[in-house]
C-alpha cells in the first residue's frame, strides 16, 4: 500500500514536480497548507507545501537540495510513495483585504498560485512577483499570469524580467500601490530581507517557514521557531506567521542542524544511484 | 528472569531482560498462595484474574493461562513488560509483606510471549451490528477500544497520524524495552480482527469533524503528546531535543542506523537528560546506546524519582550519571548547546501533591559540560483534534474532561487514555478505553432498539 505518483517532471534546474494521489489530503487541502512524505521504508520523513489541487491529486513542486529530494525527483508516474499524510498547519488567514502582493523566490513560488488563487476567491486584487537567480530557475510563470491581475518577474542576472531581487520590485509596488497585505514566501534569507521593505509602511506581511520538522503534528517541538519573542511550533501554530516579528536567524541557525550528516546521506545516495545506474543522473 | 550483561547490552537496542524458562515460570507460579481475597487483583488496574492464571501456569497450562489474562487485558506482552507492577499488582500481593512478591509481571509476559509463538487465534467476534465507530489514535488506548468494538460486532475505522501504528507503544518506548515486533504482533491481531487501521490519517484534518462525527460513534484516544519546554534561555539552540524527538528520531526514523535509514540525529559525546521520569530515563538510555556519557539532571531527591526503580537501577548500571536537587536554568552556547547552567536546589515544605518542594540555593550555580540537551519534563495532550471539537470540557491540563465511563461533553464522543488523564501508563490507558468502549456498545445497543 502506498501513494501513487500520476505525474511528475522537471520544471527548471533542479526544480521538479510530483502529482501525488492522495485524496485523503487533496479533498480537505487549503492554501498555505503543506503534506508530509516518507517516500520508503528508510525514508526521512520531509514537509512540503501543497502547490495545487486537482480531484484526488496533490502537487509537490520541490528543489533538489539532498537525499529525499533528489530521490523524490526519480519518480516516475506509477512509482508509490510509501506515505502522504496532510492536510498538515493551518490554511493562509483569507478575507477581503483589498489589494494582495504575493512575493515568491525560488522553489518558493511553489506555494505561490494556490495562494493567489484563493485571494482572488475572496474578492482581492492580486499582484504577482516571482523572483530567481536566472531564467533557469524560474517556475510557474504561466500560471501565476493566469492567476494575478499584475506579474512581475525578476531575475538576479536580468536573463528574464527585471534585473535584480524580488525586494526591488516589491519597494516599487509598495511605493506606488501602497497594498493592503503581503505575502513573501522562499529561502528563509529572501524573506527576512525582503519582508524589510513592507516594514516601514506597516503592511502585514506573511511569511511561510520552513524549520525541520519530524511529524507535523505538534508531537516533536523540532521545529520551533520564535514568533514575537515566543516560542511557537511551525506546524501546527503556523507555518505562516507575522513576517515582522519572526526570528530569522534562529529560523536559519536551526536549518543547519544536520549540515554533516546531509552531506553523508546525499554522498551515499549519490554514489549508490550512479553505481547501479541509477533511474537519475543529478549534478 | 536474565539480564543481559551490562557491557553487551548498552551496544544495542535488543532488550535487555530475556525472560522466563518455563520451568522457572511454573516454579514462581507455584509461590502463588491463591488468596481468597486476593489483594494483586485490587493493585491491578483491570483487575486480571491473577491468581487464576497463576493456577493455570503452575500447572503447566499456558494457553489456558493466556485465555484467562486475555479477558482483562488485550494487550499482556506489552503490560507484562512495561506496568509499574511494584505499585500495582506486585505491589498488593500478599507475599510481598514478608518475602518477595510473586513475579506476576514477568510471569504474564511469559505467558503472552509463549502464547504469540504458538500463533494465537484471535477472538471471535459478535454478530456484525451495522454500526460504524471511529477511533483516533493507536496507543495503547486506541487499540484496546477498536479490538473491544470489534469484538462487540462493531465496524471500527481506526485513524492514526504518524506512519505507524502504536502510539508511544513504537515512538517513545525503546525497543530495549519493548521489542518493536511485539506491538506488531499485537497489531496485527487486531487487523485480523478486522478493524480497518488508516495510518497518515489525521484526525480534524485528513478526515473532517463532519467526517468524524458522521460515525455512529467516536472514541478519542490521541494522548499526551504535546511535548513541554522549560522556557529557559538557550532552549532554541542547536542540539537542544525534547524527549519525544530524540525518541521518535531514534525508535520510529531508526536514526541510530543512519545512513542506513535516512534521518539523523546528533551524535553528541556529553548528554544532558532533564526530568526524573519513565521518559527521562529512557532518553538517557538511548543516549547511552549512541555512545555519549549522559548526566541526567532532576530537581527533587533520587527518592522521589517518578520513574520505575528498575528502570533507574539500570539506567545506573548502564552508566548514567545522576545529579539530583538541580535545576537547569540556562543552556549555554553560540549556535550549538556547549553546556547547561544548573542551581542547586533545596527540599522544603511540602507542595500540593504531599512531596517536598524543590527550592533554589541563591547563588549555588555551576555548569554541566554538554554538546546535547534532552528534556523529559511532561507533556500534554495535543489540542489539534480535541481543540477544534465544539462542546467538549477540558480540564486544567488541557485533558479532555470525562465520566467514569468516558463519556465526553459530547454526545456519542468518547476519551480515555492520557487525552483524558494526563500522561499516565499503558494499563490506565487500556482500562479507560474498554470502560469506554462498553460504553460505547451499549449506547449502540439502545439505538438500535429505538
Ligand atoms: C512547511 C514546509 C514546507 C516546505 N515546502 C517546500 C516546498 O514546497 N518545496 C521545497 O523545495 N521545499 C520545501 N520545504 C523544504 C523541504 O522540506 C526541504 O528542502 C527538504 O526537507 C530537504 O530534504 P532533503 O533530504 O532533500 O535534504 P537534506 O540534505 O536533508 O536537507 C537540506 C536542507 O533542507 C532542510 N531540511 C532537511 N530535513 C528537513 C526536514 N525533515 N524538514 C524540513 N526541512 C528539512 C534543512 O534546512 C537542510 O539544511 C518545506 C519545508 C517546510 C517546513
Ligand atoms: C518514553 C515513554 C516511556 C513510557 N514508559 C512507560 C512505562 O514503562 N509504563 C507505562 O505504563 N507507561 C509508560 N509511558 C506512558 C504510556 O506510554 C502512555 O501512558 C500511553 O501510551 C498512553 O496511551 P494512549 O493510547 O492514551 O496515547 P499514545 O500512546 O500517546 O497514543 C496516541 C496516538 O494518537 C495519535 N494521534 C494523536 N492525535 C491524532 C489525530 N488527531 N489523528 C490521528 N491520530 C492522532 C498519535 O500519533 C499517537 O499514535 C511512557 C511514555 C513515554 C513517552
Ligand atoms: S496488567 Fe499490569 S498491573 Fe495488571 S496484572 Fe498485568 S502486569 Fe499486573
Ligand atoms: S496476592 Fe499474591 S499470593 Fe495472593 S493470590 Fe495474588 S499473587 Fe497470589
Ligand atoms: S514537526 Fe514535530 S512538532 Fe512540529
Amino acid at each position: 500500500m502506498g501513494y501513487k505518483v500520476r505525474m511528475a517532471g522537471q520544471l527548471a534546474e533542479r526544480i521538479y514536480q510530483v502529482w501525488i494521489e492522495a485524496p485523503h489530503v487533496a479533498r480537505h487541502a487549503l492554501a498555505g497548507q503543506f503534506l508530509v512524505i516518507r517516500i520508503d521504508e528508510r525514508g526521512e520523513r520531509i514537509p512540503l507545501t501543497i502547490s495545487a489541487v486537482e480531484g484526488d491529486l496533490v502537487r509537490v513542486i520541490f528543489m533538489a537540495v539532498g537525499k529525499t529530494t533528489y530521490q523524490l525527483a526519480t519518480l516516475r508516474p506509477g512509482d508509490e510513495i510509501r506515505d502522504v499524510v496532510g492536510p498538515l498547519g493551518k490554511p493562509s488567514e483569507m478575507a477581503r483585504y483589498g489589494h494582495c502582493v504575493i512575493v515568491g523566490g525560488g522553489a518558493g513560488i511553489a506555494c505561490c498560485p494556490i495562494i493567489a488563487r484563493a485571494a482572488k476567491a475572496a474578492g482581492n486584487r492580486v499582484t504577482g512577483i516571482i523572483g530567481a537567480r536566472s531564467s533557469a530557475f524560474l517556475i510557474l510563470e504561466d500560471e501565476m499570469r493566469e492567476v494575478c491581475d499584475e506579474l512581475y518577474v525578476a531575475t538576479d542576472d536580468g536573463s528574464r524580467g527585471f534585473h535584480g531581487f524580488a525586494a526591488d520590485v516589491l519597494k516599487k509596488v509598495v511605493t506606488e500601490k501602497r497594498p493592503d497585505r503581503v505575502w513573501v514566501i522562499g529561502p528563509a534569507i529572501m524573506m527576512k530581507v525582503t519582508s524589510e521593505v513592507t516594514r516601514p509602511a506597516g503592511i502585514r506581511t506573511i511569511v511561510s517557514l520552513n524549520p525541520i520538522m519530524v511529524d507535523g503534528t505538534g508531537m516533536c517541538g523540532s521545529c520551533r521557531v520564535v514568533v514575537d519573542g515566543k516560542t511557537r511550533f511551525a506546524c501546527v501554530d503556523g507555518p505562516e506567521f507575522d513576517a515582522h516579528l519572526v526570528d530569522f536567524d534562529t529560523l536559519m541557525m536551526r536549518q543547519r542542524m544536520y549540515l554533516e550528516e546531509e552531506k553523508v546521506a546525499l554522498e551515499q545516495f549519490s554514489s549508490h544511484t550512479c553505481a547501479c545506474g541509477g533511474r537519475k543522473s543529478h549534478g | 528472569m536474565a539480564e543481559r550483561p551490562v557491557a553487551e547490552r548498552v551496544r544495542d537496542f535488543s532488550e535487555v531482560d530475556t525472560g522466563l524458562s518455563p520451568q522457572e515460570a511454573i516454579e514462581e507460579a507455584q509461590r502463588c498462595l491463591q488468596c481468597k481475597k486476593p489483594s494483586c487483583v485490587k493493585g491491578c488496574p483491570v483487575e486480571v484474574n491473577i491468581p487464576a492464571f497463576l493456577a493455570c501456569v503452575a500447572g503447566g497450562d499456558f494457553l489456558g493461562a493466556a485465555r484467562i489474562i486475555k479477558q482483562d487485558n488485550l494487550l499482556p506482552a506489552i503490560c507484562g513488560r512495561v506496568c509499574p507492577q511494584e505499585v500495582q499488582c506486585e505491589g498488593a500481593c500478599l507475599l510481598g509483606a514478608k518475602d518477595s512478591p510473586v513475579r506476576i509481571g514477568d510471569l504474564e509476559r511469559f505467558v503472552a510471549d509463549y502464547e504469540r509463538a504458538l500463533a494465537p487465534r484471535p477472538p471471535t467476534r459478535a454478530e456484525p451490528t451495522g454500526r460504524r465507530v471511529a477511533v483516533v489514535g493507536s496507543g495503547p488506548a486506541g487499540l484496546t477500544a477498536a479490538a473491544e468494538l470489534a469484538r462487540l460486532g462493531h465496524t471500527v475505522v481506526l485513524f492514526e497520524s504518524l506512519h505507524e501504528p502504536g502510539g508511544v507503544l513504537v515512538y517513545g518506548i525503546p525497543g530495549f524495552r519493548l521489542p518493536k515486533d511485539i506491538v506488531r504482533a499485537e497489531i496485527d491481531q487486531i487487523r485480523e480482527m478486522g478493524v480497518q487501521i488508516l495510518t497518515n490519517h489525521l484526525a480534524g484534518t485528513s478526515v473532517s469533524l463532519p467526517e468524524l462525527l458522521a460515525f455512529d460513534a467516536v472514541f478519542l484516544g490521541t494522548g499526551a503528546g504535546l511535548p513541554f519546554f522549560l522556557g529557559i534561555p538557550g532552549e532554541n539552540l542547536n542540539g537542544v531535543y525534547s524527549a519525544n524527538e530524540f525518541l521518535t528520531r531514534v525508535n520510529l526514523m531508526h536514526a541510530d542506523r543512519f545512513p542506513e535509514f535516512d534521518t539523523p540525529v546528533r551524535h553528541a559525546a556529553r548528554v544532558v537528560v532533564v526530568g526524573g521520569g519513565n521518559v527521562a530515563m529512557d532518553a538517557a538510555r538511548v543516549a547511552r546506546r549512541l555512545g555519549a556519557r549522559v548526566t541526567l539532571v532532576y530537581r527533587r531527591r533520587e527518592e522521589d524519582f517518578p520513574a520505575r526503580k528498575a528502570e533507574v537501577a539500570r539506567a545506573r548500571e548502564e552508566g548514567v550519571e545522576f545529579v539530583t536537587c538541580a535545576n537547569p536554568v540556562r543552556i549555554l552556547g553560540d549556535q550549538c548547546v556547549t553546556g547547561v547552567e544548573c542551581e542547586r536546589m533545596e527540599m522544603c515544605g511540602a507542595d500540593e501533591s504531599g512531596r517536598p518542594e524543590p527550592v533554589a540555593i541563591p547563588g549555588s550555580q555551576f555548569t554541566i559540560d554538554a554538546d546535547m540537551v534532552i528534556e523529559a519534563i511532561g507533556q500534554g495532550p495535543n489540542p489539534l483534534l480535541i481543540g477544534r471539537l465544539p462542546g467538549l470540557a477540558y480540564g486544567r491540563r488541557g485533558n479532555v474532561l470525562v465520566d467514569g465511563e468516558g463519556r465526553t461533553a459530547i454526545p456519542k464522543v468518547f476519551a480515555a487514555g492520557d487525552v483524558a488523564t494526563g500522561a499516565a501508563t499503558v494499563i490506565l490507558a487500556m482500562g479507560g478505553a474498554k470502560k469506554a468502549a462498553r460504553a460505547i456498545d451499549r449506547m449502540l445497543r439502545d439505538r438500535v432498539g429505538e
